[in-house]
């Protein structure tokens, strides 16, 4: 099989507006084959390191090379990247078939082998048989499945996508998240994928890429990023967490005057932040065990959500601010035992080896 | 849920469907009186009175006169030919400035605007004068190439075809640039960029994205400009200085010159039928709402 995909090396990207870093010393490399996301808040940087990679923003100085090759000084159109753009894109005067023949036209391409390719494209996007519809009779899922298809009919190695699902509603996101992964690992390029919606990136890459102010923050797998984040930011960003205070002096940690056991060791003193995360926290059983911590608090609202019942708790204040707590409980069972009632004290457990805290 | 036989304020709720759509139809009203007395009654009244004959009964001799004498199948040879130039230079003109103001930022492009606005709301009047001080044979331009040894006998700019299009073309620019700036800015630039990413060298997206695009607005302008340039009156008539003659100078003469009432209307109701003709085949062409600005 001929290789269909190409690595792609980022090095010391930089990009300066102004005063204001838009990218900031970006080195990162990207392997053949993998789907890697760039995630970070809007205004971070994500899109332009795209934009930069596909040839529409130069940067101050840095270098992109796809495999061995410099492309840096190379015009967009001499880069023979698939894109996805945010709202599409499509050309609005042809037809679902010219729209994704179109790459083919430009490249010289016979017309019985567009033909075959365009049918096998829209195929593979689950579009075979709307190739005559106009663009515009064509609904926001339809128009993705368009653009996407028009992306990968001349087999790139390399497909960028610009937030391409932020327009669609949440459910059919949700499926389209799967359907673009499963597309990737039948079509096996290197994807690189923005957005700025972090489930999105979870679900859907092989490492992330978290970006924020313009800095690279943190690479790593979905797992590795969730599980152990680099610091408070990023703890923050992904997923669902409450980050409480904590003070380490000679590798102990204390939370106001109580002492909790963490998962790493300690080798520096200082404030640092406990990630506690909804899914994590449980009510503490009666029986206390020395492989949890515990927390005392208060019940101040119980919030049923389907899936789930949320309680958020507000911790009793150890000096300083009242922290609130949220502890997420599976709904497995109509026979799950009665939660604590609104006011209530209630003690919350966190095993140790989930304890973990950043800087 | 069952469906009740009874429903519950059903008429109520006609009522006051009906009542605000009266209310919005009477936000019409002035308009509708307006279009009445201004427009309906005058074009009947023309209507009726390019059938009627020097001697004051019903004849088609208004009609007659225009396919058989000379003179008038030229003035609407003339007519045709410099609506015809002035929209192509328009065009030609038009098109690449509008293709750079969209290209612009938005505080840039507004800049640029103005120049483009400013002389669209001077005077009608004020521009033709100007031009004709600019180009007349002892004008600034002719005094300028002179003085600088690039001629030696001044180029006649007026009173000839040349000065009527000069002219023309700068009072019609502005009705070709509008709507065609206002289309190309609703173009996404995003499509331009997905062309580049696919493949297209700048010059191929632009012929097989852009273009397309645009034509829409190109139309409308070139449309706009045409039907104007068919009844154009005062810059002809000054910078065409009587030699260039088109026929809405013809309707004027007509009726100041030879109180020729009849001959005039049935020249005003060929150049209402001929725009209206056009502007029926535009539509075909254009969805006709995108011939207002969009």
């Amino acid at each position: 099989m001929e290789n269909s995909s190409l690595n792609i090396s980022i090095k010391n990207v930089t990009k300066k507006y102004d005063e204001f870093y838009a990218l900031k010393d970006i080195s990162l490399d990207i392997t053949s084959g993998e789907f890697m996301t760039l995630l970070g808040p809007s205004g971070s940087g994500k899109t332009t390191l795209l934009m930069v990679l596909a040839g529409f923003t130069n940067p101050d100085y840095g270098s992109v090379k796809f495999g061995e090759e410099e492309v840096i000084l190379k015009p967009p159109h001499l880069r023979g990247i698939g894109m996805v753009f945010q709202n599409y894109a499509l050309f609005p005067h042809m037809t679902v078939e010219q729209n994704v023949g179109y790459p083919q036209k430009l490249r010289g391409v016979s017309k019985a082998e567009t033909s075959r390719t365009v049918d096998q494209a829209l195929e593979t996007v689950k579009l075979g048989g709307l190739g005559h519809r106009r663009v515009d009779e064509l609904s926001g899922g339809q128009r993705q499945r368009v653009a996407l298809a028009r992306a990968i009919v001349f087999k790139p190695k390399i497909l960028l996508m610009d937030e391409p699902l932020s327009a669609l509603d949440k459910k059919l996101r949700e499926e389209m998240q799967i359907e673009l992964r499963q597309l990737h690992d039948t079509l096996n390029m290197t994807t690189v994928y923005v957005t700025h919606d972090q489930k999105e990136a979870l679900t859907m890459s092989d490492r992330i890429t978290v970006i924020n102010g313009g800095e690279l923050m943190q690479l790593g797998t979905p797992n590795e990023i969730y599980e152990h984040p680099e610091n408070g930011f990023i703890a923050d960003f992904i997923g669902e967490s409450t980050l409480l205070p904590v003070q380490v002096k000679n590798s102990k940690a204390t939370i106001g005057k109580t002492e909790i056991n963490v998962a790493q060791p300690l080798d520096k003193d200082g404030n640092f932040s406990l990630v506690v995360r909804p899914e994590k926290v449980f009510l503490a059983p009666s029986k206390k065990k020395k492989d949890e911590n515990y927390f005392n608090g208060t019940l101040l609202d119980s919030i049923f959500q389907g899936e789930s019942q949320l309680l958020v708790i507000e911790l009793e204040s150890a000096g300083g601010e009242a922290q609130e707590l949220r502890v997420r409980i599976p709904n497995q069972s109509v026979t799950d035992k009665a939660l604590p009632a609104i006011g209530e004290k209630v003690t919350i457990a966190l095993k140790v080896a989930d304890s973990y805290v950043v800087s | 849920m069952s469906l009740t036989t009874n429903n519950i304020n059903q008429n109520e709720l006609r009522k006051l469907a009906a009542r605000e759509g009266y209310t919005f139809f009477g936000l019409t009203v002035p308009y509708l009186i307006m279009v009445t007395a201004l427009i309906a009654i005058p074009v009947g009244w023309l209507f009726y009175l390019s059938f009627i004959g020097r001697d004051g009964t019903f004849s088609f001799e208004n009609y007659e006169r225009m396919w058989k004498s000379k003179a008038y199948i030229k003035i609407f040879i003339t007519t045709f030919k410099i609506s015809i130039l002035t929209t192509i230079i328009c065009a030609a003109i038009g098109y690449p400035l509008a293709y750079f103001m969209s290209q612009l930022s938005r505080k840039w492009a507004n800049i640029c605007m103005i120049g483009v606005l400013i002389p669209f709301w001077t005077s009608l009047l004020v521009r033709t004068y100007a031009w004709l001080v600019l180009l007349q044979k002892k004008g600034l331009l002719n005094n300028i190439a002179i003085d600088m040894g690039l001629i030696s006998e001044p180029i006649k700019f007026v009173h000839n075809t040349t000065g009527t299009l000069i002219g023309m073309v700068h009072i019609m620019l502005p009705f070709l640039i509008l709507p065609l700036y206002a289309n190309m800015r609703a173009i996404d630039k995003d499509c331009m960029k997905a062309a580049s990413s696919l493949g297209a060298t700048p010059s191929r997206a632009f012929w097989t994205v852009f273009l397309p695009l645009s034509l829409p607005g190109l139309l409308a302008g070139l449309l706009i400009v045409f039907v104007l340039c068919l009844g154009f009156y005062v810059t002809p008539a000054i910078l065409g200085g009587g030699k260039v003659i088109m026929a809405a100078m013809k309707i004027s003469s007509n009726i100041e010159l030879y109180f020729s009432w009849g001959a005039a209307s049935a020249l005003g109701v060929v150049l209402l039928v001929v725009t209206g003709i056009i502007l029926f085949i535009a539509s075909k062409l254009v969805s006709i709402d995108q011939l207002g600005s969009r």
